[in-house]
């Protein structure tokens, strides 16, 4: 393709890094996201958090083009999913929840296979692959399959390959799940650090509310489909009065639990099973 | 080109430019998936050459055994000239290939468990240029297995065409057999969507494909209802060609070509078109 998306929207003059309005999906009879309204400014760190089975994967994959709005529109830095899949994904970069490297490939070759996907030409590969590696640490362990990786390795070597099409938008879908303590916190080192160096714009999705008010600009608490709240983790926090956490703020506004209640049990065999996978692939 | 204008809805696509879809950008793309991903498959064959190995026993078994026996019971008629262990090897080269591409559909699910296929799905790569590309890959692995059976058969001393230009067809009539069936094994995915299921499928499908084609004997030996099978099989043509090529038997080339770009064209459209429906299971 000869046009690139940065030609057609040039950053200063588009308003918003993501614009979903009305947005809608059904699986059959279970509307999975209904009439999600959201607008990410352009280097914000977002989060969209909510228990599993809320929507938040859905959301991801319509912004993503892997799934078709039933109703409303997605843009990612005003172009409009729908219309222009192949625009809106040469400026995303996307890391989604399971630890999705091959581990059957080189580190190096993990990254080299998405730099092909992503046109990257011939004579700027090479080097433009070491230095996404370079980026996540991942120098020496380069020439290693990616199958001896631990975990939060993998992360990182996913994010580099996010990294190689100079992504204005990274959308992250669970970006810590099944990672010990350590791990995560390096994975967040990394990823405010690109935001910091890159000014990229981040969307994750989590439900670990902690790491959301930490690490996030603004969040959107979804639930059951819908969005109840957004705003900045610490104006929610104010809203509910002194020594609330963002738990207590989603509980005021679901009223309902993380973790417990109704909503776990809709997130359904689905995601159990996806939880597991990931499990089974960190050993 | 016409821009969202400063303050205007952003989401408004009617005012983003329509992007014309150069047919020649779009083709050199597909070269280049296709070309990226039968890198990949070599990458993995040469970070892990046992399955090149333990491939190799069956067709081995094949012509070593039952070849043998068979070549010596004249049980199986074959053209003038030709002993039934050279009839035999394009028929053998042509299942080895069809085993390995087989093994395609259960890999796409196990991408799809792996989260690998989504990614894929994410970047610039049309879902028919992925599909091509897949195809491809196993086209690639199918080929240097067929060398390590050819090598046996030349062991075994089945000497076939020294014509290079006939190797370079035998090469991609091979190639586009293993294209059809990775295709339909993917199709099938498409469908039946979990692995477990899709190993029962795989296996209840290879051999009927396999007895009801011309690998093990000529057609006009099969009874009537197998023939009428075997002559809606692509393996028959492909094995045709096969043996045309390698070991000069008749066949009409052209139409067993046609046959298998036939399927191929149609198995790749039908796994692109199932591919979302596997993807965002």
């Amino acid at each position: 393709m000869s046009v690139s998306a940065a030609e057609i929207t040039p950053p200063e003059i588009v308003t918003h890094a993501v614009d979903c309005v009305d947005l809608t999906y059904s699986f059959g009879t279970h509307t999975a996201v209904d009439h999600v309204n959201l607008s990410i400014e352009p280097g914000e760190m977002f989060g969209l958090l909510g228990p599993n089975g809320a929507g938040k994967t859905t959301t991801i994959r319509m912004l993503t083009t892997l799934l078709k709005p039933a109703m409303g529109t997605v843009a990612v830095f005003g172009i409009d999913a729908v219309a222009h899949p192949m625009l809106v994904r040469r400026v995303i970069g996307y890391v989604p929840q399971m630890l999705s490297a091959d581990a059957n490939l080189t580190g190096m070759e993990n990254v080299e296979l998405f730099a092909r996907l992503f046109d990257v030409p011939r004579k700027e590969r090479k080097q433009k692959v070491a230095d996404a590696l370079d980026a996540m640490g991942l120098t020496e362990a380069a020439a290693r399959l990616a199958g001896t990786y631990s975990g939060g390795m993998i992360r990182r070597l996913e994010l580099a390959q996010a990294l190689i099409n100079a992504p204005r938008l990274l959308v992250l879908d669970e970006p810590t799940v099944g990672l010990d303590p350590i791990a995560r916190g390096v994975v967040w080192e990394y990823i405010a650090r690109l935001r910091d160096e890159h000014q990229m714009t981040v969307l994750m999705t989590t439900h670990y509310m902690d790491e959301a008010d930490a690490y996030c600009d603004r969040v959107s608490l979804m639930h059951r489909a819908t969005i109840r709240a957004t705003g900045r983790p610490a104006d929610l926090r104010a809203g509910l009065g002194e020594g609330a956490t963002l738990d207590d703020v989603f509980r005021h506004y679901t009223g309902d639990t993380l973790g417990k209640g109704p909503a776990e049990e809709e997130g359904g065999i689905r995601d159990v099973r996806r939880t597991r996978r990931t499990a089974r692939r960190l050993g | 080109m016409t821009y969202a204008a400063p303050g205007a809805p952003p989401a408004v696509s009617a005012e983003l430019p329509v992007i014309q879809e150069n047919p020649i950008a779009a083709l050199r793309r597909l070269a280049s998936r296709i070309a990226t991903l039968c890198w990949v498959e070599l990458r993995k064959i040469r970070h892990d050459r046992t399955e090149l190995y333990t491939r190799a026993i069956q067709p081995a078994l094949w012509l070593l055994i039952y070849g043998e026996v068979f070549t010596r019971i004249h049980a199986i008629p074959t053209p003038k000239g030709v002993t039934y262990l050279a009839y035999l090897s394009p028929g053998i080269l042509a299942q080895s290939a069809l085993f390995i591409a087989i093994f395609y559909g259960i890999q796409i699910i196990w991408e799809r468990d792996a989260g690998v296929l989504t990614k894929l799905m994410v970047t610039p790569t049309p879902r028919s240029a992925l599909i091509t590309g897949k195809a491809f890959a196993a086209g690639v692995r199918s080929l240097i297995q067929g060398v390590v059976v050819v090598i046996i058969a030349a062991i075994l001393g089945v000497s076939l065409t020294h014509n290079p230009l006939k190797l370079i067809a035998a090469a991609a009539v091979l190639v586009m057999g293993s294209a059809f069936f990775a295709c339909l094994s993917m199709s099938i995915a498409g469908v039946a969507l979990a692995r477990d299921r899709l190993m029962g499928i795989g296996q209840a499908i290879t051999m009927p494909l396999f007895f009801s084609s011309s690998a093990l004997y000529p057609t006009r030996v099969m009874p009537g209802w197998l023939q009428a099978i075997s002559k809606v099989n692509p393996l028959t043509y492909e094995v045709e060609a096969l043996r045309g090529l390698l070991i000069g038997t008749t066949t009409t080339l052209w139409l067993d070509v046609v046959v298998l770009v036939g399927a191929m064209v149609a198995s790749i459209t039908c796994a692109s078109l199932l591919l979302p429906r596997l993807a965002n299971r």
